[in-house]
């Protein structure tokens, strides 16, 4: 397929995962805060600062209330990671591909960016009970997943999305991991007073992840929960799966005859996935959670900017090489 | 189907209504009339509501939401019989096998120039005739793979090509896109009517495409040429490479190497055959055409006059597109066919004739004056809607360079009965049929209808308050 495509492609998946993060972030906040314990005031900031965009935030917003927070991550059109942007961006990405991706997948797209439009235009009532339209979104990215599933085939384009979705999947799942271990366990010792359950269950849910937390680990420790976001081979939001199924992707359009730079980049994703599989929790709380998090968000930066100049930059790079010959 | 007042003032010809307002085609009229108006209005709201679902916008430069339009679509369908069609389709045919006799000519021999048949002086000195071109011959002589004539009809009832469009025209996406609209919102009207279908126009196009591959290529690769997702008829350019299954690419995709063209793919370089460009002459190649073009492909008509590409439409045809040459378009087909010309031209006053420049000025409040080489409706003055101001100017220019300028009557476009806040109303309307030239010549029954949505107004442009409508061709 065309660079230019492949491109467009990833960063739709992208954008749209990452449209999903928000609202499943937001979604668990908000359930914290109607959990009427009196010792947990609703946090709006950590959110902000899971986006890594509280420098605009504190320009344009008088303090992390509710709406201001809101406001900031859903609709605000210069918060270029607001669900409003991101869904413009996916869009646009979409609309650049149209001919590639299918019928039905174009028009759930954009019929998901116009809702999303149309409540910005009249947020005020959202950004007091928001719950109903992330559960609009959710269900709008989750429809999209399956119709791109069912109906998009499973070649370049395809695994071009999918590896946009996890690449970006792995990285807000460090995030959270990473802003509310912050917040939740300064030390090893601080484990285990009730209001750790409340906020290390909330944590499980803005991955999706309780239910199937408990049934492999059953109780909450932060030991099992750091090992089940990131370690676990089969939950589909963990760091381990995401990077596998990417490298899966990866390595499905990647030829015996297809570049050295090519390679090199399955070999770096590669070599991520087996030191995921070969690390063990403990190690990764000793050596500290939140330095091993930075280096993984790292390696996922350095990834992505290989895709880009070994598939998508792929064209100047032989254009250039045949005019030097 | 209740029908206003505006049709009892009304004296141009309708589609739809005879002069006693009786419906042309009885089991449509019924069908149509069985829909209460209420009702017809709700279909027309879902028909609007889908195209903005499906994203079949046009881009509106300068207009800030979201820059994209859903083109006003009218769910009341333009009628065309059969044997009228059958004429239509010939008279086409005639005009697009002229037409590239001509092109073929006038960058070979000049045969038609050297018989006096048109005057020398007349390409020389137009805008649009590629000097440079003179000599190069596409593959198999085609020059217009693809052609969107505007036709109108006047209020006799008789038929005219208004223009031929041998350049890049758009608006067959509309065309396949109000058909599938049609079918969901009116099914009752559908059935068992005999409409001709339109559904096989990728796959004629794409045809097409292939068939003029330059030759000896095996399985040769077509892809589209847009100019970018800014350009207004982007939905378009998506739609045609989806439904054929080709690449869309822009400039930036293609590079040329050895006077071959390559598209930038993950997996490498991959040679492209046939270009079915979107975007003008103009703005092809910047070694070759506009220098400060950012939209093409550089050393592409290095690639072309190698012979190594294929361009649809080939370069150059905007000659053929020249208002006053379009005026020899009749004798164009005498001379290459020996045959009378089955479709009219609009009775045409070319400035550059000096006798025939002097009736203009002397008439000019009759007349619709334009310029040879505008497309879209731009620059156009509409003589009895024009102020005197308008036509003191437009007399200025025409005779500071009558070369650029031709005169035609003020025609009194047919209607068709349309949807509006007062119920059905008779709209002005015209007609562009859709021609592909590859081995042979096919004509997409029906074509875009375009109706003027502001009462009394002739102006079909999307960018003028235009909207589309579906056509049927009846196989009765």
């Amino acid at each position: 397929m065309l660079c230019r495509a492949a491109e467009s492609v990833f960063w739709m998946s992208r954008y749209v995962e990452r449209a999903d993060n928000i609202a499943r972030f937001i979604g668990v906040n908000l359930e914290l805060s109607l959990g009427g314990r009196g010792g947990i005031d609703a946090q709006w900031a950590p959110l902000v600062y899971a986006s890594g965009d509280e420098q605009l935030f504190e320009e344009s917003y008088d303090g992390a209330t509710q709406e201001n927070v809101l406001q900031f991550l859903l609709f605000d059109r210069n918060n270029s990671n607001s669900l409003l942007s991101s869904m413009a961006a996916a869009r646009e990405n979409a609309r650049v591909v149209r001919d590639t991706v299918s019928v039905s997948f174009w028009h759930k797209m954009n019929r998901f960016y116009i809702d999303v439009r149309e409540a910005a235009g009249g947020s005020s009532r959202i950004l007091k009970a928001p719950q109903q339209f992330l559960d609009l979104t959710l269900e709008a990215s989750q429809t999209l997943l399956g119709i791109e599933h069912s109906t998009i085939s499973h070649g370049e384009a395809w695994n071009f999305s999918r590896m946009g979705r996890l690449l970006e999947r792995a990285d807000k799942t460090s995030r959270i991991l990473d802003v509310k271990y912050f917040i939740l366990l300064p030390n090893i010792e601080a484990v285990g007073r009730t209001l750790d359950v409340v906020q290390w269950s909330a944590l499980l849910q803005s991955s999706s992840a309780l239910a199937m937390y408990r049934r492999t680990h059953g109780r909450l420790s932060p030991a099992s929960i750091v090992q089940f976001l990131i370690l676990d081979p089969e939950f589909p939001r963990s760091l381990y799966y995401c990077t596998k199924g990417a490298l899966t992707s990866l390595k499905a359009i990647t030829f015996p005859e297809s570049p050295e730079s090519q390679h090199q980049v399955v070999r770096a994703l590669a070599s991520l996935v087996n030191s995921l599989q070969s690390v063990s929790v403990e190690s990764i709380i000793a050596d500290g959670l939140h330095e091993f998090i930075d280096r993984f968000q790292l390696r996922i930066a350095q990834l992505c900017d290989g895709i880009t100049s070994a598939w998508f930059q792929r064209g100047e790079l032989e254009q250039s090489q045949q005019q030097q010959q | 189907m209740q029908v206003s007042v505006e049709y009892e003032s009304s004296s141009a010809f309708d589609e739809l209504l005879d002069a006693e307002g009786r419906p042309r085609v009885a089991l449509i009229g019924e069908r149509l009339s069985s829909i209460p108006a209420a009702e017809l209005l709700q279909r027309q709201a879902a028909a609007a509501h889908r195209l903005l679902e499906r994203g079949i916008t046009f881009t509106v430069y300068g207009h800030d939401d979201g820059t994209e339009k859903v083109w006003p679509f009218d769910i009341v369908p333009r009628v065309i019989r059969n044997a009228e069609w059958q004429m239509i389709e010939t008279g086409l045919q005639q005009r697009v096998r002229a037409l590239n006799l001509f092109l073929d000519d006038i960058y070979g021999e000049q045969k038609i120039l050297a018989d006096k048949v048109v005057p020398r002086e007349l390409i020389e000195t137009s805008a649009c005739y590629e000097r440079k071109l003179a000599g190069s011959r596409p593959t198999g002589g085609v020059w217009t793979h693809i052609v969107g004539t505007d036709l109108v009809r006047d209020a006799d009832g008789s038929i005219y090509v208004l223009e031929d469009n041998a350049r890049c025209p758009s608006g067959v996406s509309y065309v396949l896109e109000n058909r599938e609209a049609m079918k969901r919102v009116l099914p009752e009207v559908f059935e068992g009517s005999r409409i001709a279908s339109v559904e096989e126009y990728p796959e004629r196009l794409l045809e097409t495409l292939i068939d003029v591959a330059p030759q000896g290529v095996e399985n040769p690769t077509a892809v589209l040429l847009t100019p970018g997702h800014y350009n207004s008829a982007y939905f378009e350019h998506c739609f045609l490479a989806q439904r054929m299954g080709i690449e869309l690419v822009s400039g930036a995709d293609l590079i040329v190497q050895d006077e071959i063209v390559w598209m930038k793919t993950t997996r490498g370089l991959r040679r492209v055959d046939v270009i079915y460009r979107r975007i003008d002459d103009d703005f092809l190649d910047p070694a070759f055409f506009r220098e400060d073009s950012m939209l093409g492909v550089r050393g592409l008509m290095k690639a072309y006059f190698a012979g190594n590409v294929t361009l649809a439409n080939a370069p150059g045809n905007g000659i053929a597109d020249d208002k006053a040459v379009y005026a020899y378009v009749p004798q164009m087909i005498e001379f290459y066919l020996s045959e009378k010309p089955i479709l009219n031209n609009v009775p045409t006053y070319v400035c550059s004739r000096p006798e025939e420049c002097d009736h203009v000025l002397s008439n000019i409040r009759q007349m619709v004056v334009k310029p040879v080489n505008e497309s879209g409706g731009y620059g156009i003055v509409l003589g009895p809607r024009a102020s005197q101001k308008e036509l003191e100017d437009a007399a200025a220019a025409i005779k500071a360079n009558p070369r650029n300028y031709v005169a035609q009557p003020m025609l009194n476009l047919s209607t068709v009965p349309t949807i509006t806040d007062h119920g059905l109303a008779p709209r002005h309307v015209d007609l562009r049929p859709f021609i592909l030239f590859g081995k042979d010549i096919f004509v997409l029954p029906g074509g875009l209808t375009r109706v003027a949505l502001v009462a009394g107004s002739m102006v079909v442009n999307s960018s003028q308050g235009g909207g589309s409508k579906d056509t049927w061709v009846l196989n009765d």
